[in-house]
């Protein structure tokens, strides 16, 4: 027996059959456009990202070729290494971790009550509150940053990782807020209840229950003020002189520094917020899929 | 003795009564059904009985031992919730045994109970999975295991079969009867249900707006209605509401039916006698109504009706018929044969009468005769 299939005579293809047809290929067209817009927006993205990469592992003569071959020739840790050993990039690294820990740690605990409260109960003022904490988006970094150095400054704070941290607390907590709270929200009230009816004091049940149902939400909205204070440079740069971040290191000594730097540089900065995100999307996905519900 | 008490229990959200002045005894080791429409303050009323509501008026005794401002955990209940509630992070073992973990007890005791619960509901080889690896029946069994194993004394449940599928809720709800049985636990049962209240409930708790309306055995509650609303709410087809007046016919009394027909009265209790000259509805059965040919067979007392309607539902023929503007559900054979537009003589036997005042919908007088002289089958 063929396997083949027969291409059916002309003659006995309906109308019906023609429209099924004409039909399966739009559909197709339509996936081929959607596809072909989906690979443009990720090369968009992908091919800076690859080019830098490729960059800072090249051998430094290399960079400056012309054409550019999109596939590396030589692989050469020189540039990453001559970066990490130039003066102030450990410091600045280490400072860096410092700061995005502080603010990782304040912005939870600051914002996870909070986020718990907008989930549980229907206080008055619920929305506006809701609201403000977006509002707080609106205000640009370049406006807030001249008059919280001149606050640092006077409470003596300034250039320290603490004014730094403090800053980069304030930027996360709108949305360490609106996760936790859409996190919260996502555990069944009656959970905790439950735990009531069993034995359970409010604060056990929460401690019991929710918390480690919450756990990974938590953990995302953590990560998501680390990477955002990993790659704040802004207000790193106005609130800093000598004690800076990483990112207010690079961009500060960036334009008097070789090009095999800047792509070291770049790669450096690069790298944690991608690993960081690689490993949490596919819980932020699921967050922000329930939220949008 | 797990007796619980509600004395002039009241629960007030914003200008809402949810729960009001509800007076209510439930015995030890009884199992009482609160029914009622959502939103008639049912659960409410359980969540307060359970501590998680507080209330606003009235005390709650659990035991002879007043609660009404204790916390859950201080009330010594066990609560089975509609959702299950049942912990997504624990296993099966774990869940059963989170509320003994919080009494601090023996792990060789956690362990017998844990099991002897887990047995008594069949999920014994489920012990070590997560409850996202059950089904939405083994889930159900794993809370009322969770609260059995408490072992005490009062269990609360809310509406605990409504999210089950309509086979495996009939399974369910006779294994749910034989279980707190054996176990002799206290029990109120929250449902909108009626068929659940009454294949359930050692005694049934009508309420509707805030308010117990009646509480009675299940039969009591079937046949006996305290008003309009419980009879139009329990009984699947619902009790039928004729208009009538009463007339003093000779020594006679005699009702006379909205839309033709007159039924005589041989025992009227003193209540109704009063009633004479004013506008009555008289509550009777589905089943209570003998439908039959009009001109051959009739032993009908003149109501006449037209069938819109015939439903062979195996078992029995649900007629609907229509008086006038009213509409009547009516029981006949399976074999019974009668068309759609057909004029049918109807008998109403006025010993099964429930009599209701027109305005007010409360009943007249005692109950009626229960039971059905006929069979659906």
């Amino acid at each position: 027996m063929s396997t083949e299939a027969r291409p059916m005579p002309a003659s006995l293809a309906t109308a019906a059959e023609l429209r099924r047809r004409r039909i399966g290929r739009r559909r197709l067209l339509n996936q081929g456009l959607i596809y072909g817009v989906a690979t443009l927006l990720a090369l968009w993205v992908l091919l800076p990202i690859y080019l830098i990469t490729v960059s800072s592992f090249s051998p430094r003569d290399v960079i400056f070729d012309y054409p550019k071959s999109l596939i590396p020739q030589e692989v050469s840790a020189d540039s990453i290494l001559f970066f990490a050993n130039s003066t102030g990039v450990i410091p600045a690294l280490w400072r860096s971790v410092q700061v995005a820990l502080v603010a990782l740690v304040l912005s939870l605990l600051i914002g996870a009550p909070a986020g718990y409260a907008l989930a549980r109960y229907a206080f008055r003022g619920r929305n506006a509150f809701r609201l403000l904490i977006v509002s707080t988006k609106a205000f640009p970094i370049v406006i807030l940053s001249i008059p919280l150095a001149v606050a640092f400054i006077q409470a003596g704070i300034y250039d320290s990782i603490w004014s730094v941290a403090l800053m980069h607390t304030a930027l996360a907590l709108p949305f360490t807020v609106l996760i936790t709270s859409s996190v919260f929200v996502s555990v069944p009230r009656e959970l905790e209840e439950a735990a009531q009816t069993l034995g359970c004091t409010p604060l056990r049940a929460f401690l019991k229950v929710s918390l480690p149902l919450a756990l990974p939400g938590l953990a995302a909205a953590a990560i998501f003020t680390f990477v955002l204070s990993w790659n704040e440079v802004f207000a790193a740069v106005i609130l800093t002189l000598r004690e800076r971040t990483l990112p207010a290191l690079v961009l500060s000594v960036l334009t008097q520094s070789p090009l095999p730097f800047r792509f070291a540089a770049a790669f450096f900065m690069l790298a944690p917020s991608l690993i960081v995100i690689f490993f949490i999307r596919r819980y932020l996905i699921g967050l922000w899929g329930r939220v949008i519900k | 003795m797990a007796e619980i008490r509600l004395e002039r229990v009241s629960t007030i959200f914003g200008k809402v009564r949810a729960v009001d002045d509800v007076e209510l005894t439930i015995n030890h080791q009884e199992f009482v059904v609160l029914l009622g429409p959502s939103g008639c303050g049912k659960t409410t009323l359980l969540r307060s009985v359970a501590g998680l509501e507080s209330i606003h008026s009235g005390r709650i005794l659990l035991g002879g031992r007043e609660v009404t401002d204790l916390p859950p955990r201080k009330r010594d209940i066990a609560m089975v919730f509609q959702s299950y509630a049942v912990f997504p992070h624990l296993t099966v073992f774990e869940n059963i045994a989170f509320g003994l973990r919080m009494k601090r007890i023996q792990s060789a005791e956690v362990k017998r109970r844990v099991e002897s619960a887990a047995e008594l509901l069949h999920i014994g080889e489920f012990l070590q999975r997560h409850p996202a690896q059950l089904s939405g029946g083994q889930r159900q069994r794993v809370a009322v295991a969770r609260a059995i194993a408490m072992e005490s004394g009062v269990i609360l449940m809310d509406e605990p079969l409504s999210n089950l599928d309509a086979l495996l809720r009939v399974e369910m709800r006779a294994e749910l009867k034989r279980l707190l049985r054996e176990i002799k636990a206290t029990t109120i049962y929250v449902t909108h249900d009626q068929v659940e209240a009454l294949s359930m409930g050692d005694r049934i708790a009508v309420m509707r707006a805030g308010k117990v309306v009646q509480v009675g055995n299940p039969l009591e509650v079937y046949s006996a209605p305290a008003d309009r609303f419980v009879g139009s709410f329990i009984g699947d087809p619902p009790m039928n509401f004729l208009t009538a007046e009463l007339e003093r016919d000779g020594g006679r009394l005699t009702a006379v039916v909205a839309g033709g027909g007159r039924i005589p009265l041989d025992e009227p209790s003193a209540e109704l006698a009063e009633r004479v000259g004013e506008g009555l509805v008289a509550g009777i059965r589905a089943e209570n109504i003998e439908v039959a040919r009009q001109a051959a067979d009739a032993p009908g007392n003149g109501v006449v009706a037209r069938c819109l309607v015939v439903e062979p539902l195996g078992s029995h023929n649900l007629l609907t018929l229509a008086l006038g503007d009213t509409r009547l559900k009516a029981i006949t054979r399976p074999d019974y044969d009668v068309a759609p537009d057909e004029d049918v003589a109807l008998h109403i036997d006025a010993r099964r009468i429930r009599w209701l005042d027109s305005e007010s919908g409360l009943a007249i007088g005692p109950p009626p005769q229960a039971g059905s002289p006929v069979p659906p089958a």
